[in-house]
């Protein structure tokens, strides 16, 4: 839809397409610069849940039955269920990406439309699991509520500190959340973006940027999954 | 390179003698054009009045928590009276010292001032990578200092700057509020340094080899990647503890089952790797003023740059060392002091270089430099006492007495911020087009570097003789050394007004500033003073190293090799 990249000629000041920035020299040039910028972020991405594995692993080495006893109130199919929503979702992302390289609107509409709706689908289950946790009165710190939880039903008698288990179920899951309902509106934000087609194959590093963050936000679903859920 | 050396500022000079382009200041007019522009200068320069306004604030309360040291007034044997402010009021008033000095103005100061501003310069970009980020940043920068502030009029924070659990999260002090600053603060650090690692690897004009960047661009280089990997562990930290004392979690509290250690091995973990944020850039600036004002070829030049690294790398490694005492296995802790240790090495080739590269020069003595040799000494005092902390055995006797303050202000009071004062008055004729008055300036760094010694030098004496640190009052036998101390706190206040003055004369009547008015080779001298809004009216090719001065290599050529 516009003219070819030119990055050699653009180097002597002329030739700019109409989405590279003034302080760029060349496409290749602003490309590279967004992904290694996306990259760099992911990078503390990583740093910053590193913090909250760090607590998980030092409270689960200081109450390792409480982690035992209490990981049996979370739903592991729930779980299953929304790894399975993400790891779909990563792979229509990827699709999205590809679209852009071929040029293909639709494409890259729909599979964006997609990853949206599996994210949607993703915070629908997470509602479902948080809204039993508040009735049963399993919540963090002095909020949880051991008569409620055994009156529920559930296990009568967790042993340890189950209010930091569940603290750290929040915080983990809760952080992650966010994180997906920020890729979620990023995502809105790339539909309008894609439907004014401002996405063509030199031109798509902020498509790009927010696949490789919804990536990372699937990671990090890849390894909270099994340490909460499927403690043994 | 040698014979083209001359090639890149000609060509330049030839570009502006077309007509008189407005510069960077002058290009758009009015307040709203400041609020939105994406201007790398614009935006240094906005940081650079928000930070030396908070170094004010942070100055008047490191003021008044010395005046209240010069009590108290002592009755009989038996007992002191209190003196000015009661415990309470002096707890929060050093908390607040110290949080404003560390946040708002020592991390951001030299990286978000002058390294937003000149960072492109040096590496004839046109702006940073990110602009609208960059924009962003200084919004997030302004809204956590609003916060702070916000902190500070409902009520302050008495935790100390560190906010140790358990006390910050069961104090009754507006704790929430000032780590919710300290948390947005730390995406302004995080965004600013992901901005200035892109621009340096991908902005460089042709023939800007890494082995041809200013080592003001190295040190900067390296303090963005810890901005980078160590702010993101203070963010889940102070998140931690807001849950913590919301919630009443107990993930660090040893009452509800936590484990308070946890909590300092995570503040540490960023908060060492943030002294190193705050003293890379001083070493940058140093580089760059000992070099310049030597007219020599810099010794050593890949050990400088290399050590930057070694020290980011290596600092991410002896967060332990701040907790000797606080229970911590007897082998981490030797590791600990080992790995604190070897930080020390990077750090002396640094300092030994910089003495190496002046041997020999043709020094000018001008009032950047007169900073550059303050720096050296007290830097390199600073840095030696840290040896002493870092010995175990040592340690348990000068632990949290104040040896350890009088040891971190000469690092970062007489490292950063000498090296941040001196970098202004290197830079002031570039960014404001304007000439400093080197004799009040040299007046300024007298009494700076004499109140500066006189205020804690005596403290490393106090710290040795027991006095221990965030105290309101004290034994007798103390009170001439803190008298002293805070007579010198006073010249050092004076020092600062004397250079606040000849600043805002120098803006109103100073002469005007030729390009290069201190025979620079680096490429932010080649553009006019102050610069054009898009930095230069041509794009540079560099052919030369930063600092390659020809008529010095002359001279030196019997000298041998650098």
């Amino acid at each position: 839809m516009t003219q070819p990249s030119s990055s050699h000629a653009s180097s002597a000041g002329h030739h700019h397409p109409k989405y590279l920035a003034h302080h760029f020299e060349s496409m290749a040039q602003q490309n590279a610069s967004g992904k290694l910028g996306m990259w760099l972020f992911l990078g503390q991405e990583v740093l910053f849940f590193s913090g909250l594995f760090l607590a998980y692993v030092l409270a689960r080495i200081i109450y390792p039955e409480t982690f035992l006893a209490a990981h049996e109130l979370l739903d592991w199919k729930l779980g299953a269920l929304n790894t399975i929503f993400l790891l779909t979702s990563s792979l229509t992302m990827a699709l999205a990406v590809r679209g852009a390289q071929v040029n293909s609107k639709p494409q890259m509409f729909y599979n964006i439309l997609a990853t949206l709706l599996l994210g949607g689908a993703f915070m629908v289950v997470k509602y479902i699991e948080y809204s039993h946790k508040f009735h049963d009165g399993l919540l963090p710190g002095h909020f949880f509520d051991a008569t409620k939880a055994m009156h529920n039903g559930q296990l009568a008698n967790i042993p340890g500190a189950p209010a930091i288990f569940f603290a750290i179920y929040f915080v983990m899951t809760g952080t992650h959340g966010l994180h997906v309902l920020i890729g979620m509106g990023l995502m809105l934000w790339l539909l309008v973006r894609i439907k004014r087609g401002d996405f063509n194959s030199e031109n798509h590093v902020y498509l790009e940027n927010v696949g490789l963050y919804w990536h990372i936000v699937d990671l990090i679903w890849i390894f909270l999954f099994p340490l909460l859920y499927l403690v043994r | 390179m040698e014979s083209n050396r001359n090639n890149a500022p000609q060509s330049a000079h030839a570009a502006t003698a077309g007509g008189a382009e407005p510069n960077y200041i002058n290009a758009h007019k009015g307040i709203w054009s400041w609020m939105t522009t994406v201007d790398h200068k614009r935006l240094g320069l906005m940081y650079l009045v928000g930070v030396l306004s908070f170094f004010a604030v942070g100055g008047i309360f490191a003021l008044l928590v010395r005046t209240q040291l010069l009590g108290p007034i002592f009755k009989g044997a038996s007992g002191k009276q209190e003196w000015l402010f009661s415990g309470d009021t002096y707890n929060k008033l050093f908390t607040l010292h110290g949080a404003v000095m560390v946040f708002l103005v020592i991390i951001p100061s030299i990286p978000a001032s002058l390294g937003n501003f000149f960072l492109p310069l040096m590496l004839g970009a046109k702006d940073v990578a990110f602009p609208k980020l960059n924009l962003m940043s200084f919004y997030v920068y302004i809204l956590g200092g609003a916060f702070l502030l916000f902190s500070i009029a409902t009520g302050a924070i008495d935790t100390g700057w560190t906010f140790y659990t358990p006390y910050s999260t069961t104090t009754s002090a507006s704790v929430i509020s000032a780590v919710t600053g300290v948390f947005i603060l730390g995406f302004s650090s995080i965004l600013t340094g992901v901005n200035f690692i892109v621009t340096i690897h991908k902005m460089r004009a042709p023939g800007l080899t890494w082995t041809r960047l200013p080592l003001f661009v190295w040190a900067q280089y390296a303090t963005s990647l810890i901005q980078v990997l160590a702010t993101p562990v203070l963010a889940i930290t102070l998140m931690l503890l807001a849950i913590e004392k919301t919630m009443g979690v107990g993930i660090f509290d040893p009452k509800l089952g936590g484990d308070p250690v946890l909590f300092q091995h995570f503040f540490w973990f960023y908060s060492h790797p943030a002294v190193y944020i705050m003293i890379l850039p001083a070493f940058g600036v140093i580089s760059e003023i000992i070099t310049v004002n030597s007219r020599k070829q810099i010794f050593g030049y890949k050990a400088i740059a290399m050590s930057s690294v070694a020290i980011a790398v290596i600092g991410f490694l002896v967060w332990g060392h701040h907790m000797f005492t606080s229970g911590q296995s007897e082998l981490a802790s030797a590791v600990f002091s080992f790995l604190t240790f070897a930080v020390a090495v990077p750090t002396a080739i640094k300092v030994f270089s910089w003495v190496a590269t002046m041997y020999g020069g043709s020094i000018r003595l001008n009032s950047a430099m007169w900073y550059g040799l303050a720096f050296l000494f007290l830097f390199t005092i600073g840095g030696l006492t840290g040896l002493f902390l870092g010995t175990l055995s040592v340690d348990i006797h000068l632990h949290d007495t104040y040896f350890v303050v009088a040891h971190f202000h000469y690092v970062m009071m007489g490292g950063t911020m000498t090296a941040f004062v001196g970098a202004l008055h290197h830079w002031w004729p570039k960014m404001t087009g304007r000439m400093l008055n080197e004799f009040w300036g040299k007046i300024s760094c007298f009494f700076v570097f004499t109140g500066f010694n006189l205020t804690f030098f005596s403290q490393f004496l106090l710290g040795t003789k027991g006095m221990p640190r965030r105290y309101a009052t004290y034994l007798p036998e103390f009170q001439t050394w803190h008298q002293l101390s805070t007579l010198g706190s006073y010249l050092l206040g004076l020092g600062f007004f004397i250079t606040l003055c000849y600043m805002i004369q120098s803006l109103i009547s100073g002469a005007k500033a030729p390009r290069n008015p201190w025979g620079a080779r680096s490429l932010e001298w080649e553009t006019d003073s102050p610069p054009i809004e898009h930095n230069f009216h041509v794009q540079p090719v560099v052919k030369h190293g930063p600092y390659e001065f020809p008529e010095i290599d002359h001279s030196m050529s019997t000298g041998g090799g650098h």
